[in-house]
């Protein structure tokens, strides 16, 4: 066999090796996880009620909590990244530019522990102190470290979005007579829709797949909340808490494995969606 | 034409050599590790009993050079889970083993190595200096809800308690919510450790949590219960009512250095250890 065979073999060989852990990840979460779902069906999804020790398990507060700072994340994210997008190819000049970009890339480098400690010391205190509540650990205060977050993949993505609109449409509008801003507004913005929207649905499934920061800023109380005024548990958040301290194989563990599921399938349902709209842009 | 292929040829043997040593020093660091391997102790769980641990595995390795003692937190159910399925010598728990996990590690063995104080805790400006039990009870439970109600000032109370499954909040759920015959309430925040308790309630002048005795210092404030304040003296003559026993699990009985290192926790020198880091000696 001679070396470039040798070679490509080896290549080959990494990079099946991804695909067979992902595929022991599924096998073994759905191993551990099935059972309780299949048993205790949809009202493992809809119950409101999470208490391992009677053997009563309903996710319905987690699946709330989660995708109530998630939205709220969106909120706060998608405007500000948009406008920061637009600024960077559009407008700005080289300067602002150089400078811009190497701070967005850091604020995507941050460990996200480090981004739970500033949530916790800073923006958890502030909201309290500000809005005078009991205690800052809220969803706002998760919705907020985690627009933070997720802000450096709405940039990025649609900033490259936008700079992939032809020059052409651009000069067009141009030379019709619309100004600048008409011409991002009504030209340039829905040609890169679809890579916006591919950049919203990638970083909802960053957001609701974060574990640190939010454990530390949400407060973890296993209750629907009422208003974002109020402490909520995400999903990721009950399996890190629980987790160390359930005996392994009982029904409260295989609960755990359960909500791995959940998280599982949601993000993988976003992922997909995000790389089809993107595909469909091209 | 040629040259290309030399350079081919070079960078391959490059990478070949590389690969070699690295294999090389694989087996190398394994053989290394192999003959070190009766002389590390590995010990994880309980991060209530992880301070003892800590302290007793540096006095430990002081006297013994040439036994390497590792001590990792992560909770009583995974030092259980660690020691059942021999990852680590030695699980500690602040809790007893529960019958499932009997079930599944059925030759795990438990040495009592210290007992501990579970003090409630509040911030150091809050005026509250006493609760009965039952008030304690009724705050968790969700009955009492203000601080006016127990002498405090006009504040939301915020409850602070440990997930399900942690050996502190078991201990405290046994003998304050009368073994969870009391639903806790649900507006409860859960926090991870004792010290994400501790910073929690040193953060929140509206805030109550229960911690190891160990955990206890100036920024944070015990509250008596029935009167009585949580301490070495007052657990060790039983007046304190919230206390516990805190073991160290072993696969079987204990032997070789693994027996030496419980041997020392549980000498004259270990147990003043044990009460140094602010628990209570067992003898």
């Amino acid at each position: 066999m001679n070396r470039e065979k040798l070679v490509e073999r080896i290549l080959l060989i990494c990079a099946l090796s991804a695909i067979f852990v992902i595929f022991l990840i599924i096998m073994f979460l759905f191993k551990e996880g099935l059972p309780i779902l299949k048993k205790e069906g949809l009202s493992f999804i809809f119950g409101r009620f999470w208490e391992p020790s009677k053997n009563i398990f309903g996710a319905l507060p987690f699946i709330i909590g989660s995708l109530s700072v998630t939205f709220l994340a969106l909120l706060i994210a998608v405007p500000l990244g948009l406008f920061c997008a637009i600024f960077l190819s559009e407008i700005a000049p080289g300067w602002a530019e150089s400078l811009l970009r190497p701070v967005i890339e850091l604020l995507a480098g941050i460990p996200s522990i480090v981004y739970g400690m500033f949530g916790l010391i800073i923006i958890v205190r502030a909201i309290k102190v500000s809005i005078g509540l009991p205690t800052g650990e809220s969803v706002l205060a998760g919705g907020i470290v985690l627009a933070l977050m997720i802000l450096p993949i709405i940039i990025s993505i649609s900033e490259d979005s936008i700079n992939a609109v032809p020059r052409a449409y651009k000069e067009g509008s141009l030379a019709l007579g619309a100004t600048h801003w008409q011409t991002i507004r009504n030209v340039i913005i829905p040609s890169a829709s679809s890579g916006i929207l591919a950049s919203v649905i990638l970083s909802m499934g960053r957001a609701i797949g974060e574990t640190m920061a939010v454990v530390l800023v949400l407060g973890n109380v296993e209750m629907i909340p009422r208003s974002i005024f109020n402490p909520a548990e995400a999903l990721t958040s009950v399996i890190l808490l629980e987790m160390g301290e359930t005996p392994v194989g009982g029904t409260h563990y295989q609960a755990l494995f359960a909500i791995g599921i959940l998280l599982f399938v949601i993000v993988m349902l976003l992922n997909t969606a995000s790389i089809l709209i993107r595909r469909r842009m091209r | 034409m040629k040259k290309k292929i030399d350079a081919d040829k070079i960078n391959i043997h490059v990478l070949a050599g590389i690969g070699i040593s690295m294999i090389l020093l694989m087996g190398f660091m394994g053989c290394i590790g192999g003959e070190k391997e009766s002389k590390t102790l590995s010990l994880a769980g309980s991060t209530t009993v992880e301070p003892i641990a800590s302290k007793a595995a540096e006095v430990y390795m002081e006297k013994h050079p040439d036994v390497k003692v590792t001590v990792q937190g992560g909770g009583s159910g995974t030092g259980i889970k660690m020691v059942g399925e021999g990852t680590v010598d030695i699980g500690n728990a602040s809790r007893k083993i529960k019958d499932k996990e009997k079930d599944l590690y059925p030759d795990l063995v438990g040495t009592i190595i210290a007992y501990d104080g579970i003090a409630i805790v509040v911030h150091p400006s809050n005026p509250v200096e006493n609760l009965t039990k039952q008030q304690l009870q009724d705050i968790y439970a969700g009955k009492i809800t203000n601080w006016k109600e127990i002498g405090g000032e006009d504040r939301e109370i915020v409850v602070v308690t440990r997930a399900e499954g942690s050996g502190t909040r078991d201990t405290f759920i046994e003998l304050v919510m009368n073994k969870g015959k009391v639903e806790e309430t649900s507006r409860a925040l859960q926090k991870p450790s004792n010290g994400a308790v501790k910073a929690t309630v040193a953060g929140n002048e509206s805030a109550i949590g229960y911690i190891g005795l160990g955990y206890v210092d100036d920024t944070v404030k015990p509250v008596k219960i029935n009167n009585i304040l949580p301490s070495s003296e007052t657990v060790k003559n039983g007046t304190y009512p919230i206390s516990r026993a805190l073991y160290m699990y072993t696969k079987g009985e204990p032997s070789g250095v693994t027996k030496d290192f419980i041997d020392f926790i549980l000498s004259d020198e270990g147990q003043n250890i044990v009460e140094e880091v602010g628990f209570i000696r067992i003898d």
